[in-house]
């Protein structure tokens, strides 16, 4: 199955809720919005023409430049995003969904942003969302059990933001 | 030997000084014993693994990387748990060693006692030596639980807990494979039992009858067991449990658990050899061809009791190069496994070779090696208890002073409580004896 | 604390059967590695099992968006350092496909010969730790005896023994050296009668297979829905394998080597009756299937390798370029998994048009294996956690990255 047919087919199916895509791309992928994704990604599941079984991998990107000449030069606003990679081992064809959230929960600085969890259609989706979210810093809410997963339980700060900064100390380890 | 030295001093004294020179030569053999079993275990598991073991110290073989191991565990910190039962964990590694020492007391290491006239090499000679072997082997397990209750780390605990519940499921096929040939030769006394495998091979308990060669296999299974070997070590399996029992323990507190288990490990090898591969006698009577016997003089028969310990100590070696060779080639059992092959297959086909046995022996009393060959009369005869041997050895002045006839054997001899109030003529017991036994 | 109790036969009869909580790891002989298990047990009887990771950690992602797609190639070497070529060549296969490059035929086929190299010295390595879990040591000894000789043939072609950095964006790093082939043949030569010794030592052994058999046993819809790959999943009878059926970038690699992936079908596994027969205590999806499906991917690999030396003798182009250091990449984003020995490893690279990529993300196929450990292991015994670790095969380098 083609790209542009999955676009047809969940837009047609989902409306609104699907708010890009992009064909263009090695792995094409569809853009859809935060409140949608858990019904979109039900319904992957289980439609049996695209039965995607299989969760690859959730990453979550940043996009931030911390430097102020670049950032006038990028064409995207800051803001976070994502990634779903999607496999039907029925069919044996695979699907990118992305979710584009703001950097900050409606803008306000230190609160993260939150995308619903599709830990309860995967499970293998649980542990890539924790990590998401020890990472990258997003919220997935609706998950059971969101902690940080590799860093440990008291670390301050989302490692994979652009504009982390590695804490000067941590129980008298010198961190920079 | 304490009697012969009570001729020459007070008795306390004498019986002091044989009580340490016993001891002396048991401590020897064990912590010798651990040392070589220690340097063996490197080198045959090298050998399996294709390795070459050690290889330095103290010469070509390394034989001597033990010692230097045990330097170097010498030198280690003691270290204690902080929440530890500080006199329990201090105790238990003793208590452990103590128990694997102690069954020497009444292992005999060459006999011909009866049979050549004269005592047996034993510490204390007990008339129920398999009972006291057993029963003191058993008391290891407590060193092993003290130490998993003492060492307040939960591995150890489970440890602790596995070993209990291993000891019950291991002890009752172990007894009863030990009475099969208690059984045959008529007598718990182990240099009596022994004795009665004397001349060929084919006098060997373990070939007496297909009985008897299943219940080995069964002994040597549950034995490998009651000394925590693979794959049976499950109080200590080092992927489940860090190191079970003795996780929390180093140095040389440590090390004497390794010498109680390698002491076991001797002990139960012995006990094999004892009761079932022919004791101190080897596959042919080479002693008895060569005159090494009493009728030859005092010197004579103490060269063949050499000869008859370096055989003992031989076939043990071996029973325990059999343990070393099974543990580095089998995985480990799971502990519902255990409990399951001791108590679910090993008891009742232990079980079965015991009637099998009794049966066998009622119909067959006087045969051997699978019914065969016939008993040789003198060894027959032994079966009827030590008091016509004793009696024999009794007569020899030579023989009783110069070896450790236990005071209070001679004693009972002719007690008549210990006769049963039977008149038991020496020369008239073989004929009574089969025609009763008929 | 009060301990005033109304009526005394409450004490008197409390007797505490508390469950237990038990760390196991990150130091403990047999969590290969740091990994830790925390454990509820009542007795001997686990109820709970919670994997908690991150003691590896050491932010390769953060590294790799700092550096150029080449200079990260050492760091997946320190992923799963068990399979450092298979890691090696994830991560340039995706800088590929991002680029759009084709590697020429000869150092395709020279990629595959060394990936399954790599994939039979992880299976040995796996096969001999599993037997450690186990509480066999020999098997452990041998399997290394036999991963040394693919460590000897490695160190010839890229001169490192553990982290090869040899599989880099665009070929590798250097092309066989003289006589390479030959010894490479000689080695899966001996091989082969090796493999029956290890299949006596655990496959077949009573013990062996009644620690596995039936343990841990995952449906094949459960392995899918975990996230599970690669041999564990193949071990559920998934007929599942990226090297057949993954993206074309990374098939073209296997195009026209023959090779049957391992899983079974119908109850029986691909040329089966040449190896040892399926216990009838085994289940599909227990720890034996698992096990036995490595050591069937062994002799798979070997055969693969054989065609390999024979396509890669009468190709004639080269092994490939590696990328140059200041290369730009294009603008763009692109994922791409590959069959590691331990499951599927996926990468993920978004470029915003410079040289080093704006975020590199590394899909563990071990860290996806490790998580159905808890479901796994509930009412389980202690002793089979051992078992169902060592078969999910685990490497905490990859997991936590």
């Amino acid at each position: 199955m083609s790209g542009r047919a999955f676009v047809d087919q969940l837009k047609q199916q989902f409306g609104n809720l699907i708010v890009d895509a992009n064909l263009d791309n090695i792995d094409p992928w569809i853009e859809v919005a935060p409140e949608g994704i858990v019904d979109v990604c039900c319904y992957l599941r289980d439609e049996p023409s695209l039965a995607f079984n299989y969760l690859n991998c959730i990453s979550g990107v940043d996009y931030l430049h911390t430097d102020e000449k670049k950032a006038k030069k990028a064409d995207w606003e800051p803001h976070c995003e994502v990634v779903y990679h999607l496999f039907s081992m029925t069919h044996k064809h695979s699907l990118v969904l992305k979710v584009l959230v703001p950097r900050w929960k409606e803008g306000r600085a230190g609160e993260l942003p939150e995308v619903p969890s599709v830990a309860g259609i995967w499970r293998a989706a649980h542990w890539h969302e924790r990590e998401v979210y020890d990472l990258s810093g997003i919220t997935f809410t609706g998950h059971p059990n969101l902690r940080r997963i590799l860093c440990p339980e008291d670390w301050v700060g989302h490692p994979l933001r652009k504009d982390y900064e590695m804490p000067s100390e941590y129980h008298g380890i010198r961190g920079r | 030997m304490a009697l012969y030295l009570s001729n020459f001093m007070w008795s306390w004294l004498a019986y002091t000084i044989a009580a340490l020179v016993h001891v002396v030569l048991i401590l020897s053999l064990v912590a010798g014993g651990a040392l070589l079993f220690i340097w063996l275990e490197r080198k045959i598991s090298g050998r399996i693994q294709d390795r070459l073991g050690p290889t330095r110290v103290g010469g070509k073989f390394g034989w001597l990387q033990t010692l230097a191991d045990g330097l170097k565990l010498l030198t280690k910190e003691d270290l204690m748990p902080e929440g530890a039962d500080r006199m329990l964990f201090r105790l238990a590694p003793y208590i452990s060693f103590a128990a694997s020492l102690a069954a020497y007391i009444a292992i005999p290491f060459a006999g011909g006692a009866y049979l050549l006239g004269a005592a047996p090499w034993v510490a204390q000679h007990v008339n129920v030596g398999v009972f006291f072997v057993l029963a003191v082997l058993g008391l290891e397990v407590f060193g092993t639980i003290l130490a998993g209750y003492s060492s307040a780390s939960k591995w150890s605990l489970f440890g602790a807990m596995r070993e209990a519940a291993q000891v019950v499921s291991y002890e009752v096929p172990l007894g009863m494979c030990v009475v099969v040939p208690v059984l045959i030769a008529g007598s718990m006394d182990l240099s009596l039992i022994g004795d009665r495998q004397a001349g060929l091979f084919t006098n060997w308990l373990i070939f007496h009858d297909p009985f008897t060669f299943i219940a080995f296999w069964v002994y040597l299974t549950c034995a490998t067991a009651s000394v925590n070997r693979a794959p049976f070590d499950l109080a200590e399996a080092e992927s489940e449990l860090v190191a079970g029992f003795h996780t929390e323990y180093s140095g040389l507190r440590w090390s004497f658990f390794f010498m109680a288990e390698y002491g076991s490990m001797l002990s139960v090898s012995l006990l094999a050899v004892i009761l079932f591969l022919g004791a101190w006698h080897g596959p042919l009577p080479i002693a008895t061809w060569l005159g090494l016997t009493a009728e030859h003089g005092a010197i004579a028969m103490n060269l063949g009791k050499l000869l008859g310990l370096i055989n003992l100590l031989l076939k043990a070696v071996v029973g325990v190069s059999v343990m070393i060779w099974v543990r580095w080639t089998l995985p480990r059992l799971r502990i519902d496994q255990v409990i399951t092959t001791c108590l679910k297959y090993c008891t009742p086909i232990a079980a079965g070779m015991l009637l099998g046995a009794t049966l066998w022996q009622y119909q067959f009393p006087s045969r051997s090696f699978f019914g065969l060959t016939e008993v040789p009369q003198a060894v027959y005869h032994l079966r009827e208890g030590p008091q016509q041997a004793v009696q024999n050895s009794g007569s020899s002045p030579e023989s009783r002073e110069g070896t450790d006839v236990p005071e209070d054997e001679i004693a009972t001899v002719n007690h008549p409580a210990r006769r049963g109030g039977q008149v038991s003529a020496s020369d008239t017991i073989p004929q009574e004896s089969i025609a009763r036994l008929r | 604390m009060s301990t005033l109790v109304d009526d005394p036969r409450i004490m008197e009869f409390d007797v505490r059967t508390d469950e237990m909580l038990i760390n196991m790891g990150p130091q403990h002989p047999s969590t290969h590695g740091v990994l830790r298990l925390v454990l509820r047990t009542d007795g001997e009887v686990v109820s709970e099992v919670t994997p908690q990771i991150g003691y590896l950690h050491r932010s390769a992602e953060k590294i790799g968006e700092n550096l150029v797609p080449r200079q990260w190639i050492p760091y997946t070497d320190r992923m799963d350092y068990l399979a450092a070529m298979n890691m090696n060549l994830g991560w340039a296969l995706v800088i590929e496909k991002l680029m759009r490059y084709e590697p020429p035929e000869k150092g395709r086929h020279l990629r595959v010969i060394i990936a399954e190299l790599g994939r039979i010295a992880s299976h040995l390595v796996a096969m001999g730790t599993y037997g450690l879990d186990l509480g066999t040591f020999s098997p452990f000894l041998y399997a290394f005896r036999e991963r040394e000789k693919i460590l000897d043939l490695f160190e010839e072609v890229c001169g490192a023994r553990l982290t090869y950095s040899y599989i880099t964006v665009g070929g590798v790093t250097a092309d066989f050296p003289s006589g390479w082939l030959q010894k490479c043949e000689a080695f899966l030569d001996q091989l082969v009668p090796v493999i029956d010794e290890y299949h006596a030592l655990l496959t077949t052994n009573a013990i062996f297979i009644k620690r596995t058999a039936s343990i841990g046993t995952m449906s094949p819809e459960m392995a899918i829905d975990y996230g599970c790959s690669g041999p564990v999943l193949r071990g559920s009878g998934v007929d599942h394998d990226l090297r057949r059926d993954g993206e074309d970038i990374y098939t073209a690699m296997y195009d026209g080597y023959a090779f049957e992936v391992v899983a079974e079908k119908d109850g029986h596994y691909p040329r089966d009756h040449q190896y040892p027969a399926v216990p009838h205590e085994a289940r599909l999806g227990d720890s034996w299937h698992r096990f036995y499906v490595r050591m069937l991917e062994v002799i798979q690999s070997m055969d693969l390798i054989r065609q390999g030396i024979d396509r890669y003798s009468l190709a004639t182009d080269g092994h490939g370029e590696p990328m140059k250091l200041t290369q730009k990449l294009p603008k763009g984003e692109a994922y791409l998994e590959t069959e590691a020995p331990r499951g599927q490893m996926g990468f993920y690279v978004v470029s915003d048009g410079n040289a080093i990529p704006w975020r590199a993300r590394a899909r563990s196929s071990s860290f996806s294996n490790l998580w159905i450990t808890g479901q796994l292991c509930r009412g389980c015994l202690i002793a089979d956690i051992p078992s169902i670790v060592g078969s999910l095969d685990v490497v905490m380098g990859e997991i936590d990255r």
